[in-house]
């Protein structure tokens, strides 16, 4: 007579699987980590539940200064009230719809430039008209839309076309320097690099003092350019050296066989650069160049100490009216709060491209 | 007949079609360009120099600077020159530098090894910190935390007191040092010659392992060299504890050492700043080294400490230096945003210059010579720590 033993399934340890499982293993496995965690714990119970009440129990929403005064909380009405100042700044108050259009459509295009099968000629050609579009939205002077001033230009619409036209008008100029620094003649090279680490050694903050105060000085007599596009002159010079160190980094990942092969069918330097090198070379680099446009952006706020009215300057402006004095805790967080949305999509969507370039697809 | 037919064949060749040739006329060109450029501009700037009547050169350094500079390490006052106030601004950028690199690095250190916890809780509030602090621009930071100053603090007739002897208010913090004695000499003495001692020690170590193959507790004993010394000879020298505690004057702390806001803000915000992307630069070095590493260094028998110390550190710290180094030259060109919440740092000196005299060009000539200056000099001194680091072969 045989007996069959029925192997009974035998389940791991509750101490191991599920809840407690995850919990022992990734928060109290070990004396050391185990204090960690209580530390922490405590720490979090220390500073979360006030931060909260102070943010939005007891907080004024939408309220005068003067109710915002007796409420022990934040007091968000800073932001709710003077909001239109803090985004458009001095743009006419019944013309902030054209910068609202402009934004607009610059979300639009980043958000259909994001997939990577978009990427063919006719999306260039309709960056171009976007860009284009934004320009006279916000300049007018056409099609019955009045004229605006570029003195009249800020808030978050400055910010962005700061960063956005920096970066378009410095990408070719930074191309050309990483060329010109791989460059097999001694004079070129020197230029590119003298240039490159130049611009690289100095605080943005000193380009900026030169475009405010020296480059009026670099013109003739009666030609003038306006605060705005000299600001943009300099991002745009101080951005192209960081590009084509970028690049540079793509032309030296480049083998030596892509440049022979090149050669061995005829091509010269021009075409050799245009249809083999540089396709290849810019793609690797995508995202450590979203990387800079995400330093632009950032870099953007600093235009504040050349007293243009960038996001940044249109908070500090409704801070220094005496009704609002005093809330600078809540401005600035609600202006930290665009940048942080404006880079960490960026930077997600950097990780992500660099993801889809390293399958290699 | 062969000679004849090669000349023959290189004279045809016409001098654009010439690659050495062609190379020597672009860069010609080249040059032409940026001089006709730079001449072009020069020649503006002296005409409109001229018109505004505005004398050319570096003579107003030797005048009177006749403004006053909040914070400074060597003696200045509204009568010294604007050479002197300039070199108080380098000075003081050196010092928000040098302080905030140090902490930096620690706090940066610290941040990438919680990264990398096996904490799950911790692992997630760095990366979380790591993310929202490389998203925020530094100058919104440090208007923050300047505005933490100056609205939520009190005022100093109503210093908050956390710990015993330091008093926090809007006019900055106040901590209490000891009271300056003869003493604190000798023990400054004591340490740098105990440094010279661990330094031999060192050696003497080292070498007696490689000949006998027996270690020395190099650490313990430096340790104890190094904090022993100073305090042998304070005890020695009669154990002075006489404290300089901060009292409140008129309007302000006397006594003690009151760090200003605006100091404590700019070090606050770029060390918090720059500890961010450091923490990644960690992280990054320390996932570099492969798991076999230090499991083969395990196998030989290797414990925690050495293991780290001769196997891990070694060959994270190689990939860790270089941008290390371009982290910590951003965190010194980020300090000339001292300008913007009133530190009187280089630039914001250079700039008061540059409104006072109109010299403008030579300002931010200054300011570019002076950043670049120290630029060079960090690179310089990590590219030498660097070659230290880097893999020796032989």
């Amino acid at each position: 007579m045989k007996q069959v033993v029925q192997a009974e399934e035998i389940r791991p340890p509750i101490t191991h699987i599920g809840v407690i499982g995850w919990v022992k293993n990734n928060l109290f496995n070990g004396v050391f980590n185990s204090i960690l965690t209580v530390v922490t714990l405590f720490l979090l119970w220390k500073v979360v539940p006030p931060f909260f009440r102070w943010a939005f129990i007891d907080s004024a929403w939408h309220t005068t200064s003067q109710a915002c005064r007796e409420a022990a909380g934040a007091c968000w009405s800073i932001i709710s009230m003077n909001y239109r100042f803090i985004l458009f700044g001095f743009y006419p108050y019944e013309e902030q719809w054209r910068p609202l259009l402009s934004m607009l459509i610059l979300f639009g295009l980043l958000f259909y430039s994001r997939d990577r099968s978009h990427w063919k000629k006719p999306l260039a050609y309709g960056w171009i008209i976007g860009l284009f579009t934004m320009g006279l939205l916000m300049k007018g002077g056409i099609l019955g839309l009045p004229s605006v001033e570029s003195t009249q230009w800020g808030g978050l619409p400055l910010t962005l076309l700061l960063a956005v036209f920096g970066l378009t008008a410095a990408y070719p100029l930074g191309v050309i320097l990483a060329l010109g620094r791989r460059s097999r003649m001694p004079g070129v090279k020197i230029l590119c690099i003298l240039y490159i680490e130049m611009i690289r050694g100095v605080p943005l903050i000193s380009l900026l003092f030169m475009s405010s105060i020296i480059f009026p000085l670099f013109l003739p007599e009666g030609v003038t350019f306006n605060k705005i596009l000299r600001a943009q002159v300099a991002i745009i010079l101080f951005t192209a050296a960081y590009i084509a160190e970028v690049v540079r980094g793509g032309l030296q990942g480049m083998s030596r066989g892509q440049y022979e092969a090149a050669e061995s069918i005829g091509l010269n330097y021009y075409l050799t650069m245009r249809l083999v090198i540089l396709p290849q070379a810019l793609k690797i680099v995508i995202p450590p160049t979203v990387s800079i446009l995400i330093s632009a952006f950032k870099d953007t706020s600093l235009v504040v100490i050349i007293a243009l009215f960038d996001l940044l300057k249109t908070t500090q402006s409704v801070l220094s009216n005496p009704e609002w004095m005093g809330f600078s805790r809540e401005a600035y967080v609600f202006v930290a709060i665009l940048y942080f949305l404006g880079c960490f999509s960026m930077s997600n969507y950097s990780r992500k491209l660099e993801k889809e370039l390293s399958r290699g697809d | 007949m062969k000679d004849f037919k090669d000349s023959a064949a290189r004279e045809k060749v016409p001098f654009w079609l010439d690659p050495k040739k062609r190379a020597i006329l672009f860069q010609l060109m080249t040059f032409a360009m940026v001089g006709l450029l730079a001449y072009y501009l020069t020649s503006n700037t002296l005409i409109n120099l001229e018109k505004q009547s505005i004398a050319t050169g570096f003579s107003f350094l030797q005048k009177e600077s006749s403004f006053e500079i909040g914070e400074s390490l060597i003696p200045y006052s509204a009568a010294n020159t604007y050479a002197r106030a300039l070199l108080v601004g380098a000075l003081n950028t050196i010092k928000v530098a040098f302080i905030g690199i140090v902490l930096t690095i620690i706090l940066g250190t610290i941040i990438g090894m919680a990264r990398l916890s096996t904490n799950w809780l911790l692992s997630k509030l760095a990366a979380i910190y790591i993310e929202f602090m490389q998203d925020i621009p530094i100058l919104l930071q440090l208007f923050f935390w300047y505005a933490i100053f100056y609205e939520t603090l009190p005022s100093s007739q109503e210093a908050l007191n956390p710990g015993a002897g330091i008093y926090l208010s809007n006019r900055g913090v106040a901590f209490t040092i000891p009271e300056p004695h003869p003493a604190h000499l000798y023990m400054l003495l004591a340490f740098l010659v105990g440094c010279v001692i661990v330094y031999l020690i060192r050696r003497w170590a080292r070498k007696r392992q490689e000949k006998t193959g027996q270690i020395f507790p190099v650490f313990l004993v430096s340790m104890g060299i190094l904090v022993g010394f100073p305090l042998l000879t304070w005890w020695v020298l009669g154990a002075p504890l006489k404290m300089n505690v901060p009292k409140l004057g008129g309007f302000n702390f006397e006594g003690g050492l009151t760090v200003s806001p605006e100091f404590i803000a700019l070090l606050l915000g770029l060390v918090l700043y720059t500890a961010a992307f450091v923490a990644e630069v960690v992280r990054a070095g320390i996932q570099s080294v492969s798991k076999g590493q230090r499991e083969a260094a395990m196998s030989i028998g290797l414990r925690p400490v050495p293991v780290l110390n001769l196997v891990i550190l070694p060959q994270a710290l190689r990939v860790i230096v270089p941008p290390l180094t371009s982290q910590m030259l951003n965190l010194t060109k980020n300090s000339s945003l001292a300008v913007a919440i009133g530190y009187p740092d280089f630039v914001s000196v250079a700039n008061t210059t540059i409104n006072q005299t109109g010299q403008s060009i030579e300002g931010v000539a200054l300011i570019m010579a002076v950043y670049l200056f120290f630029s060079l000099s960090t690179s310089v001194f990590m590219n030498w720590y660097n070659k230290r680091v880097a893999l020796v072969e032989r």
